[in-house]
């Protein structure tokens, strides 16, 4: 099908590219752009006053599939991601099987193949992820992941990390990501501050945290390997980051968009669906990745969709799984908190939650250039939205947003010659 | 207060207050076994004067004990407001003792019988007497004074007020209208 | 007089109007105690479940006790030997009690946080018996009580609780309630048990005992419990007791004035020494008379509330 895009607004800064143009699609290959005439298209879609960007990628989700489909399938999953904007999705591999065989890669990438959404397996750095045994990583990058970790946990020890750096470093660029807390003060249920005091709930030190940050990144100097570190938290973090960057370490880092914008005044109701690990924290960690963001420190913004079912949720709230979802409320989070609020540009936001995440995970990145495969996510930066989990794509709805306001939504996206729009894949 | 008229004046109540001491013995045949029991608030300080004035006509002091029963209302489900509970004050055992129970107004009755059970769970008395400054009819339950100060008939519109010198820095008795006022 | 809430989960933000309105109205059933029938019909026809989650000999006891001297009809439930323990959910337990129609719940449990959800799912009241480690409002009440009848005030008197504060639900509850009522609170304890920044609350730290004996009116000492998940925060109990230990000689050397509570029950030789328990500085066993009259004024305010 000839699709055409009227008078939209492309935007790549991996380009250089920001101008007003229309946009023609065949068979979900770029054909033509410039000043289109409509009579060349079948399907005329008008998107004034819209940005194009590469397809949004979100390089952190919890697919439950294999092992609690209850809770997420593949399908359903990826149906969240598109409705939120993402044309790609890394998938974590904490599954029941653990993503520690090329089998359940294989079968990950059989099952995602028809979808829109590309489903990027990460494969888990020790077998089951009990941190004792290194996995097949040759086996596991030939049969398709692009990345490892352990997430759910930090890798056991120094000495497995260790090991799977010097491993990795074979594979060019594959990256080890680092769920980073220590396992001897884990445990609590949220951040160590007065608020954890005022609520009688055993406490996580920010510390736990820090210590993992700095553990990998003194491994990553003396094996110069490459670590990414997942969900980034605290103040201290980030300037770990920071000056492992300045001495040029191969060292990256991704923040959620709950943590630049909640602390932990926000469990002062026991609301199980504000309770992840790593926690919300203070609002001094909160500015301090805003900050980071910024400055670049922060590569980008990935949401560790971890969806859960409503009575694993429904419990007393020591006993409450961590994890919310966040596929579908990113970018407006992005949007409404960092853009709007001047902390980053649009070009930075494009950064943010499309380019970098594909450059960690060495993955192409999609351009507005003849003859590429059309990947692009339409998004518009001013629709004001209200939350309403009940409309959510994901199987589980354990969201903190809901009700909430927002600016910003994904209006369409296109991959793989499909078209989303208007709650509807069509092939394109 | 809405005042329609003084049913006792200040030299009024003393006269009363020394009839009732003079029934009080006489019914007893003295003093001896009686002990006085106020009921909160007002009744406290009516039987406090009874005590001395016994003590003047008589020159015996009986025991004085004050009586909260709160707890035992019946009212709870049907008041607008909360109750206060205030402490009950008996120091000493009434067991075989004859009661006189000691209240301002014996209106429905239902204090009375609260008072009653209240009693009845500190001991065994002998008998138990009631003594009201002013009978304003409308019984509910099956109950009687032994003494009274006056008969008032009241419709349900009116209240009797109480002013003793002690809480309310005079003494009288007023038949008050309530009209406009919630039922307390 | 009504208390502000039909709920008592904490003392956090509760008026200093409504913790004297208990402890006035507590004084009324400290006389019921004294009775030959301690008993009063005030609650008769309320039926209250005790809702222990986690084990508690002596608080369950103190709140049965309150419950049937005011006449009510008590059911008990604890988690052993429940559905719970064949796997029922917790919500679906509060359904099934609530649909049994009662009007007030004390409820226990090891979670922070179940109470309040308890006032979002049940239009019972409900009164926290302990939750985690953030609250245990009848306990503080009873502690004030004791302190306001042995001592005649709460203002400008200074207390200290010790022992391991991070991990005390008594010790917060009583933090806020005898700061509501302007007393001077103060915390003692070694470093690993009294939390961050706990300063900001209003409270000064000590960690030398004889100083905290020494500079203050009233001890609140607290049982330690090196059994559960402390973890490593002390080495042994031994070492605990002859660093902060409250014993005789300690007290006469000190402060021969100071007033000591306990909870209960006592770690005897470890928080506090056989003859301090049992000595003239403590008035451990008024304070259980004390928590039923406390415990009765609270079902009392809440059970009889419009």
């Amino acid at each position: 099908m000839k699709l055409l895009l009227k008078k939209i607004r492309l935007l790549n800064p991996e380009q250089q590219l920001d101008e007003l143009s229309d946009l023609l699609i065949e068979d979900g290959i770029i054909v033509k752009i410039g000043n289109i005439p409509e009579s060349s298209a079948e399907r005329i879609l008008e998107f004034e006053g819209k940005i194009a960007v590469p397809g949004l990628y979100d390089m952190h989700v919890h697919l439950r599939e294999p092992g609690r489909e209850d809770e997420e399938t593949i399908a359903t999953g990826s149906n969240a991601a598109a409705a939120g904007g993402f044309t790609g999705i890394a998938c974590m591999p904490n599954t029941n099987p653990t993503i520690d065989s090329a089998e359940v890669v294989t079968s990950i990438i059989e099952k995602s193949k028809k979808h829109l959404v590309d489903v990027h397996p990460i494969g888990a750095v020790t077998i089951g992820r009990k941190g004792e045994k290194l996995s097949p990583f040759a086996e596991l990058i030939e049969a398709g992941v692009v990345a490892f970790s352990d997430d759910g946990t930090a890798v056991k020890t120094a000495e497995i990390v260790r090991h799977a750096l010097e491993y990795l470093s074979m594979y060019n660029n594959v990256p080890l990501i680092e769920h980073c807390e220590d396992e001897s003060l884990a445990g609590g249920s949220m951040n160590e501050s007065l608020n954890s005091t005022l609520l009688g709930l055993p406490p996580i030190p920010s510390v736990a945290e820090d210590l993992i940050i700095m553990r990998d990144i003194q491994i990553a100097e003396y094996t110069n390997g490459n670590v990414h570190i997942a969900h980034i938290s605290t103040k201290n973090g980030v300037q770990l980051v920071r000056d492992a960057k300045t001495k040029g370490l191969k060292i990256t880092a991704e923040a959620t968009p709950h943590h630049f914008t909640l602390t932990d005044d926000s469990l002062k109701t026991y609301d199980t669906n504000f309770k992840m690990n790593p926690p919300l924290r203070t609002k001094e960690d909160t500015d301090a990745i805003i900050e980071g963001l910024k400055d670049g420190t922060i590569d980008c913004i990935a949401s560790d969709h971890a969806p859960h079912s409503i009575e694993e949720k429904e419990m007393e709230f020591i006993y409450a799984p961590n994890g919310i979802i966040g596929l579908e409320t990113q970018l407006g989070l992005t949007i409404s908190e960092l853009v709007n609020k001047g902390f980053l540009t649009l070009e930075q936001m494009v950064e943010k939650l499309s380019i970098n995440p594909r450059k960690i995970l060495n993955i192409p990145i999609p351009k507005f250039e003849i003859g590429e495969t059309a990947n692009i996510t339409i998004i518009d930066t001013d629709e004001i939205w209200t939350v309403d989990i009940k409309n959510f794509k994901s199987k589980s709805k354990n969201s903190p947003f809901n009700k909430r306001l927002l600016t910003g939504k994904s209006v369409a996206v296109i991959n793989n010659g499909q078209l989303f729009f208007e709650d509807e894949f069509v092939r394109i | 207060m809405d005042i329609k008229a003084t049913i006792i004046d200040s030299s009024g109540l003393s006269r009363t207050i020394t009839r009732l001491a003079h029934e009080i013995i006489e019914k007893n045949n003295g003093t001896e076994n009686i002990v006085l029991l106020g009921m909160r608030t007002r009744g406290e300080f009516l039987a406090r004067r009874i005590q001395n004035k016994i003590f003047e006509i008589d020159s015996t002091k009986p025991q004085l004990g004050v009586l909260d029963v709160t707890l035992y209302r019946d009212d709870f489900r049907t008041r607008l407001k909360q109750p206060e509970v205030s402490v009950t004050d008996i120091t000493f055992d009434i067991n075989n003792k004859d009661i006189v129970l000691i209240d301002d107004v014996l209106y429905t009755g239902r204090t009375t019988r609260s008072a009653m059970n209240a009693i009845m769970d500190l001991g065994r008395p002998s008998t138990i007497q009631l003594c009201v400054l002013i009978d304003r009819g409308h019984r509910e339950l099956p109950i009687k004074a032994d003494y009274v100060g006056k008969n008032i008939p009241t419709s349900i519109n009116e209240e009797i007020r109480l002013q003793m010198k002690e809480v309310d820095g005079e003494d009288a008795v007023y038949l008050v209208d309530i009209t406009n006022k919630k039922e307390k | 007089m009504s208390l502000s809430s039909k709920h008592l989960i904490g003392l956090h933000n509760v008026s200093a109007e409504d913790i004297q309105l208990i402890l006035d109205t507590a004084r009324t059933f400290r006389e019921v105690l004294e009775r030959p029938i301690k008993k009063v019909p005030t609650l008769q026809g309320k039926t209250i479940v005790n809702l222990f989650y986690e084990n508690s000999t002596r608080t369950r006891l103190s709140f049965e006790l309150a419950e049937k001297r005011l006449s009510a009809d008590t059911i008990n439930f604890s988690k052993a030997g429940s559905s719970s323990s064949k796997g029922e959910s917790f919500k679906d337990t509060i359904k099934n009690i609530e649909a049994m129609k009662i009007d007030l719940v004390i409820v226990r449990h090891e979670s922070a946080g179940v109470p309040l959800y308890l006032t979002k799912v049940t239009n019972a009241s409900i009164i926290n018996a302990g939750d985690g480690r953030h609250e245990h409002p009848t306990q503080a009440l009873l502690d004030m009580y004791s302190i306001r009848e042995k001592t005649d005030k709460i203002k400008g008197l200074k207390v200290c609780i010790v022992g391991d504060i991070a991990h005390s639900r008594v010790a917060l509850s009583n933090i806020f309630g005898l700061t509501a009522l302007g007393a001077k609170v103060s915390v003692c304890g070694p470093a690993t048990m009294i939390p961050k920044g706990i300063e900001a609350f209003g409270v000064k730290v000590y960690n030398d005992i004889n100083k905290a004996i020494n500079e203050n009116d009233v001890l609140n000492v607290l049982r330690i419990q090196l059994e559960r998940k402390a973890g490593n925060t002390f080495p042994s109990l031994r070492e605990y007791h002859y660093y902060f230990g409250i014993t005789a000689e300690r007290i006469e050397k000190n402060n021969p004035n100071i007033l000591i509570l306990h909870p209960g029950p006592i770690n005897r030789g470890v928080e506090l020494s056989s003859e301090v328990a049992d000595g003239p500085y403590q008035i451990i066993l008024d304070q259980v008379t004390n928590g039923v009259a406390v415990r009765m004024a609270v079902l009392y305010l809440l059970g009889t509330r419009q």
